[in-house]
């Protein structure tokens, strides 16, 4: 699925990268509020879903090859990462809807999630 | 490349706003001279975890990456409290970090076990009340994920 149709899924609003939506094409997602875990478990590609909203989301993930961040329950990130989005041409989404609600419509739409490695006992 | 190349960022102790930058910053030179993708993504896992440990744990330090043909090193220096029990700070959900840095979505225990898991030789020099120097170094030519 690329952005745009994702926007659609979710009802999203776009905050920034309106012109790359149709651009990034998105194969799996994974949401997450520890940003720790995302490092842990994301694989390049990945549609990042969080309810957090500083600065550290949008670092996070630059770090990991993620190409846009959706922000759920209504929430709006802050000044800073939105500015430092818009220098890393990374689009960014909100989802009025739960974190539980908004994954479920990409998984239902067909978005793979991101496969954990086996735990060590 | 470049036999060495060599670069190097003074880290603030609890600066969350530019926490971060050293680390996209080396990532970019790592682009920037063409290694694999794979390579810098584990790279960037080791730059940043070792980045927020020094702005959340450690008031500050020196974060410098080293890069030749074979390898990167990142060194991670700081004179703040020290690790007092390494191997408990290497278990996953282990974390001193305070209710703030968690509500920034990190201090879940994940920072050190995150380095191990991407670097190929870990070394951590520590001790309590004088600093703790961190090494981690990512061989160019294991491309491979490594597992747990």
């Amino acid at each position: 699925m690329n952005l745009k149709q994702i926007a659609a899924c979710i009802g999203a609003e776009i905050l920034h990268g309106e012109a790359l939506l149709e651009k990034v094409e998105i194969e799996r997602a994974y949401a997450s509020d520890l940003m720790s875990d995302v490092l842990a478990f994301a694989s390049p590609g990945t549609l990042l879903l969080t309810g957090l909203t500083n600065v550290q989301i949008i670092r996070t993930a630059q770090m990991m090859d993620i190409p846009a961040v959706v922000f759920v329950r209504g929430k709006k990130p802050q000044e800073e990462a939105v500015t430092l989005a818009r220098s890393a041409g990374m689009p960014l989404l909100v989802s009025s809807k739960s974190m539980y609600e908004t994954c479920g419509l990409l998984y239902a739409a067909g978005l793979s999630p991101c496969v954990i490695p086996t735990r060590e006992a | 490349m470049d036999s060495r190349y060599e670069v190097e960022f003074t880290v603030r102790g609890d600066d969350f706003l530019a926490a971060g930058e050293a680390s996209n910053q080396i990532k970019e030179t790592l682009v920037m001279l063409g290694v694999p993708s794979a390579i810098s993504r584990r790279a960037s896992v080791i730059t940043y975890e070792a980045e927020m440990n020094l702005v959340i744990h450690a008031g500050g330090g020196i974060l410098r990456a080293v890069i030749t043909p074979e390898r990167l090193t990142i060194v991670a220096t700081d004179l703040g409290p020290g690790i007092p029990d390494l191997d408990l700070a290497m278990k996953e959900g282990f974390s001193t970090a305070s209710d703030r840095v968690r509500e920034m979505g990190f201090g879940a225990g994940m920072g050190l076990p995150n380095i191990k898991r991407n670097a190929d030789v870990l070394k951590i020099d520590t001790e309590v009340g004088k600093g703790t120097t961190l090494t981690a170094t990512v061989f160019f030519g294991r491309q491979a994920e490594q597992g747990g």
